[in-house]
Formats: C-alpha cells, sequence, structure tokens
C-alpha cells in the first residue's frame, strides 16, 4: 500500500507541474500577458505600462518567471483581485461551497438513480424498460445543460411556480428547508446528464459480474437471487463505479459551473464568469489552477478508494 | 423495434485494444459486415437521417426562404409561432426564427466539424508520435495530455474565448484545442500496441521510412475508434460552441448560432419561450443525433466502450 501510495503521489507532482505548465502558457499566450486588462485603461502610457512590467518582473526571461510564479503558487501567494484587492485564495475558498453543495446533491441522486436503472437494466436485459432506459440515457447525455435549466425554469418556475428560478437562498429567510428549496432543480439539473452516464456503466458493470464463476457458485449453493444480487453482484458491481466517479470529476464540475450560470448560484462557475468578464486575471488563472488541482486530487481519492476495497488493484 | 438493434452489447473488458481490428485481420471496416452491422443499428440510421436532413436545411433551406435572417424590423418583434406567416415567431428585433435557426445550424455544424477535423488531425499527430517513438518523447507527450484533462473544458474554453478575438475561426481552434486528448488516448494506445508488431518490423526492414510506417502501416489499424471518436467530438462540440456563444465569448452577433440565439433568451422566458425553445430543441437534435450514429459505429466497428 505504501508503495501504491508513494508511486501514485509521484506521478502526481509530475501531472502538477504540468498543469502549471500549460497554465502559465495560457495566462502568457493572451495578447498583452497577465497586463491585459490595464493596458485597456486609457489612463496609462507606454512610459506606465513599462514601469509596471519592470515592477512586476515581466521583463525577466520567461522561465525565471514562472518559476517565480511557480514557487508562490506553492506557498500560497495566488495574487491579488484586480477588483478589490483580496487574496485569490481567499476569493476562491468564498466561492468553494456551493459548487462541492452542488456537486455533492447531484452525485447522490445521480448514484441513486442510475444505480438503480443501471441493475434494473442489466437483470432485465433487452425489455422494455432497459430500452428505454437505453435511448433516454442517449438522449439525455444530449441535452445542453444550461438550456435544460432553463426549461426548468421556465416550468417551474415560471409556468408552475413551485421552485425559486435562481439563487442559494431567499434574502431574509435562510433556513434549512429554504436551502433545499433552492438546491432541488439546479442539483437535478447538473444530476441529468451524470444519471445516465452512471446508469449505462453500472448495466455494463452489473452484466460483466453476472457472468463470473462465483455468482454461479452462490447459486449453486442455493442463495436467493435477491441476496446474490444484492450482495455478490452489485457488491462487484460497484467496484469499477469508484474509478468511474473519479473519472467523471471535470465533467461534474464542468457540468456545475454551467448549471451555476444559469441559477446565478454563487460558486465557482459564476465566480469564472464574472471574473473573465472584468477581466480579472489572478482569480481566473487562480481557478484555473484550483480546478485542476481539485480535479487531480480528486482522482487520487478515487484511486486510494479502489486500491484500499480491492487488493488486486494495490498488489500488481 | 427489435431488442438488439438498439441496445449496446456490454464492452469486453480486459480485452486490448488490438481486439478491435488486428492486423491478420485486415480492418477494411467498409466491408459488408460493418455495414450490415451498421444499416441493421435503427437508432443509428435514423440519426444519420436526421444529420442529413438538418444538415441540407441548414446550408440548402434558406435559399427557399422569403425571409432574410438578418432583416430587422420593430414592428413584428415578439411575433409568436405560427402567426402572420412566421412558422417558429420572430426574436426581440422581429427577425425571422426560422431563417435565423436555420443560418445558426449551418453556423453552428461548420464551426463543429471544422473543430473536429482538427482536434482529430492533432489528436491523432500527438497519439502517433508518442505511441510510436515511445520513451521519455512519448511520456512527457502523454502526461501533457493528462494534464490538459485535469483542467475542466469550460474554464480552459472560456479563458482562452474571452483572451482571444472570437471570431468563428478562433472559437473553431479553441474548442478544438480543448478536445484533442480522447483521441491522442486512442491512437496512442493503438499504436503502442503494434509497434512491436511482425508487420511493422517488416516495414522496418524493407527500409520504409518511419512516417511511412507510422500513417501507411499503424494508423488504418486505429481507423475504428478514431472514427467513433471523432462522431463524438461533433455531439461535443456543437455543445461547447453552443454554450460559449450563450454566455457570449462565441460566435458574434449578428452572425447567429444556435448558442447565441440562446444568449438573450433567459431575460424572456416568461412572455416569449420559443426563443428559448427552439434553439435548444435544435440542438438536442443534433447533438442526439451524432451520439447515435457514434454508438451505431461503436457497434458496427467492433469497438470498444471507451468512453470514460
Amino acid at each position: 500500500m505504501l508503495r501504491f501510495l508513494l508511486n501514485r503521489l509521484v506521478q502526481i507532482v509530475i501531472l502538477l507541474v504540468i498543469v502549471s505548465l500549460i497554465g502559465f502558457f495560457i495566462l502568457n499566450l493572451i495578447p498583452g500577458g497577465p497586463l491585459a486588462q490595464y493596458a485597456l485603461d486609457p489612463g496609462m502610457t507606454a512610459d506606465d505600462m513599462e514601469r509596471l512590467k519592470e515592477q512586476l518582473g515581466l521583463n525577466r526571461p520567461i522561465w525565471v518567471q514562472y518559476l517565480d510564479w511557480a514557487w508562490r503558487l506553492v506557498q500560497g501567494d495566488w495574487g491579488h483581485s484586480f477588483r478589490d484587492g483580496a487574496s485569490v485564495l481567499d476569493v476562491i475558498a468564498r466561492h468553494v461551497p456551493a459548487t462541492l453543495l452542488l456537486m455533492g446533491s447531484s452525485t447522490v441522486i445521480a448514484i441513486g438513480i442510475g444505480t438503480w436503472v443501471g441493475i434494473r437494466g442489466a437483470t432485465h436485459r433487452y425489455s422494455t424498460f432497459d430500452n428505454v432506459a437505453t435511448i433516454a440515457a442517449m438522449v439525455a447525455l444530449s441535452i445542453p445543460t444550461f438550456w435544460f435549466g432553463l426549461v426548468g425554469i421556465y416550468i417551474f418556475s415560471l409556468q408552475l411556480g413551485w421552485l425559486p428560478a435562481g439563487n442559494m437562498y431567499s434574502v431574509g429567510d435562510q433556513s434549512v428547508l429554504d436551502y433545499l428549496h433552492h438546491l432541488i432543480m439546479p442539483s437535478i439539473v447538473l444530476a441529468l446528464v451524470h444519471i445516465a452516464i452512471w446508469s449505462r456503466y453500472m448495466r455494463t458493470a452489473t452484466l460483466d459480474v453476472m457472468n463470473q464463476d462465483f455468482v454461479k457458485t452462490a447459486r449453486a449453493k442455493g442463495l436467493s437471487e435477491r441476496r446474490i444480487l444484492m450482495k455478490h453482484i452489485v457488491g462487484n458491481a460497484l467496484l469499477p463505479m469508484i474509478t468511474l466517479a473519479g473519472m467523471q470529476l471535470p465533467a461534474l464540475l464542468t457540468g456545475a459551473l454551467v448549471t451555476e450560470t444559469v441559477f446565478t448560484w454563487p460558486g465557482m462557475g459564476r465566480l469564472f464568469l464574472d471574473s473573465v468578464s472584468y477581466g480579472d486575471y489572478p482569480v481566473v488563472m487562480g481557478l484555473l489552477m484550483f480546478s485542476a488541482v481539485l480535479v487531480i486530487f480528486g482522482n487520487l481519492l478515487a484511486d486510494i478508494a479502489v486500491a484500499i476495497v480491492d487488493p488486486r488493484i494495490r498488489l500488481s | 423495434m427489435s431488442a438488439q438493434t438498439i441496445t449496446t452489447p456490454p464492452p469486453e473488458r480486459n480485452e486490448p485494444m488490438t481486439a478491435v481490428a488486428a492486423p491478420e485481420q485486415q480492418a477494411r471496416w467498409w466491408e459488408s459486415r460493418t455495414a450490415r452491422k451498421f444499416a441493421n443499428h435503427r437508432l443509428a440510421l435514423l440519426g444519420l437521417a436526421m444529420i442529413t436532413i438538418l444538415t441540407l436545411a441548414c446550408f440548402l433551406g434558406p435559399v427557399f426562404l422569403s425571409h432574410d435572417p438578418l432583416w430587422i424590423d420593430l414592428g413584428v418583434r415578439f411575433t409568436p409561432p405560427l402567426t402572420d406567416g412566421f412558422l417558429f415567431g420572430t426574436d426581440p428585433l422581429g427577425r425571422d426564427m426560422l431563417a435565423r435557426l436555420l443560418m445558426a445550424g449551418s453556423v453552428s455544424l461548420l464551426v463543429a466539424f471544422s473543430a473536429m477535423f482538427m482536434s482529430t488531425l492533432l489528436g491523432t499527430f500527438v497519439g502517433l508520435v508518442a505511441g510510436y517513438r515511445g520513451g521519455w518523447i512519448g511520456a512527457a507527450l502523454m502526461r501533457m495530455v493528462d494534464g490538459f484533462l485535469a483542467f475542466p473544458s469550460i474554464f480552459l474554453l472560456l479563458a482562452l474565448a474571452a483572451a482571444l478575438k472570437p471570431t468563428p475561426t478562433m472559437v473553431t481552434i479553441i474548442i478544438a484545442i480543448t478536445g484533442w486528448m480522447e483521441v491522442a488516448r486512442i491512437v496512442e494506445a493503438e499504436v503502442r500496441s503494434l509497434r512491436e508488431r511482425e508487420f511493422v518490423q517488416a516495414g522496418r526492414m524493407l527500409g520504409l521510412g518511419n512516417w511511412h510506417i507510422m500513417v501507411r502501416e499503424i494508423l488504418p489499424n486505429a481507423m475504428g475508434p478514431i472514427i467513433v471518436a471523432a462522431t463524438l467530438t461533433v455531439a461535443r462540440a456543437i455543445l461547447l460552441e453552443a454554450y460559449i456563444s450563450f454566455l457570449g465569448y462565441g460566435i458574434q452577433p449578428p452572425l447567429p448560432s444556435w448558442g447565441n440565439m440562446l444568449g438573450g433568451a433567459q431575460q424572456y422566458l416568461a412572455t416569449a419561450p420559443w426563443l428559448a425553445i427552439i434553439p435548444g430543441v435544435a440542438i438536442t437534435i443534433a447533438v442526439t443525433s451524432f451520439n447515435f450514429v457514434g454508438d451505431g459505429l461503436r457497434d458496427a466497428l467492433d469497438v470498444r466502450d471507451d468512453k470514460a
């Protein structure tokens, strides 16, 4: 286990270096570089720009700049927002919980429904249920998340008036119920795609396990079908799903950002969009790096979880 | 509808990718067995038909329409669908929604197809080099693929789109930049597994150049998975273009795209819901069709289900 962990850690450090290189490259690819926002300011003369470049060390060799930037990143100095001068890490930290809440509730919905649909599809293979689920999953994967959100708002907020059209809570009423009330629609909208993915993979995994010898053995021992399904099949079919959950993390994060913009949900996606439109590059860069790190560590967690549950992985 | 035609058989796990198109089978994917399998896949055929109709309608349809998609007439703004000769109604500037939808479709489809070509070429190139060279070059390239995959694509897309001038060409390039990694992985795995096979060594002994071996001898064996991935990439590109244009960072007005038609729709949701519903349905139909075709191709070409 220790060797497995060390191995993964080395890989992750390498990946982090590469991710930082890509991030730095993008920042400097932008015309005007990190000063793009100030270059647009009519109050800035060419002399001022030169002085600023000198001040920020932008006239040093590019690799020195990279090392300097990366070193400060490691130390937790991610720069300051152009908007209000607040520390980038603080700004991000304020917006992370909302995004994680949305992602978490959607994952619960997706796993719950997706697992059930997948198992039922596998045990009732080629039944009407299975066929409808297959087509529905494909359509669900094709619906643009933001548009699905708009349709949801139109039906449930504007026509029926059941659910709020946006925001995380109503002003003056911040009870748990109020939060939940606001959470329902965005998390279902975000979950849709993941229910589809989860059910497809769960179906495949269940079919895989159903044909294994130990299932035949269990059946030969005279165990009830229900017990075989619950204890022997589902448990083993869920194993690859842990890895899937890790792999789906970038998609889930992307989906959360999209959903946030439609529902004015005060998370990282909303922050990213606001920062992009303001030209607040320190925050844009910070979010870019932060989300990549989040994804990398999410995958690491999934790997470790699988290794703990499944000895075959860590021993090979 | 018979059951077998619409259901993906479970992918065989732990099966090496070479099983897809081992050289001894000579992967002639256009031969009848594949064609027959595709023809039996009803949803794929439906998808293909819808793509054809949609493409013809978008590129040829405007010729037959009496309305100019860019003609502004404030006198008829917010006309609901099916009134006064406007089949799909009009938008906030009184422009005909049907004409705009078709023109937007041609823009969106063109961007999506071009982005698919670019990202498939880039991915194939990176995958070929990484797989064939191997060693530290291969490792470095594949780690770069991992690095790109770690960023949520929307973040990367928006950061680039906001910083660069969003001409249609630039939007296409940006979408391609965020979508080449999967093809690179597929090609790399395929090439790596075939690199030491006899037919490749024979090629080397005959004195064929590296590029000849890579492109002419190895690459044809990876065509199946590449075609499937390319089809699904079109679907993905349509969605991405729609989203960044919806946010105002993609295709810029007055040029319409399915995404930027949805741009202003949210604020008129209560009074003019058709503004939001019509382009969204068009996107969904287009993306679903490409996904159906991709699924059918995956079955027909015996490509392992490797979406994750």
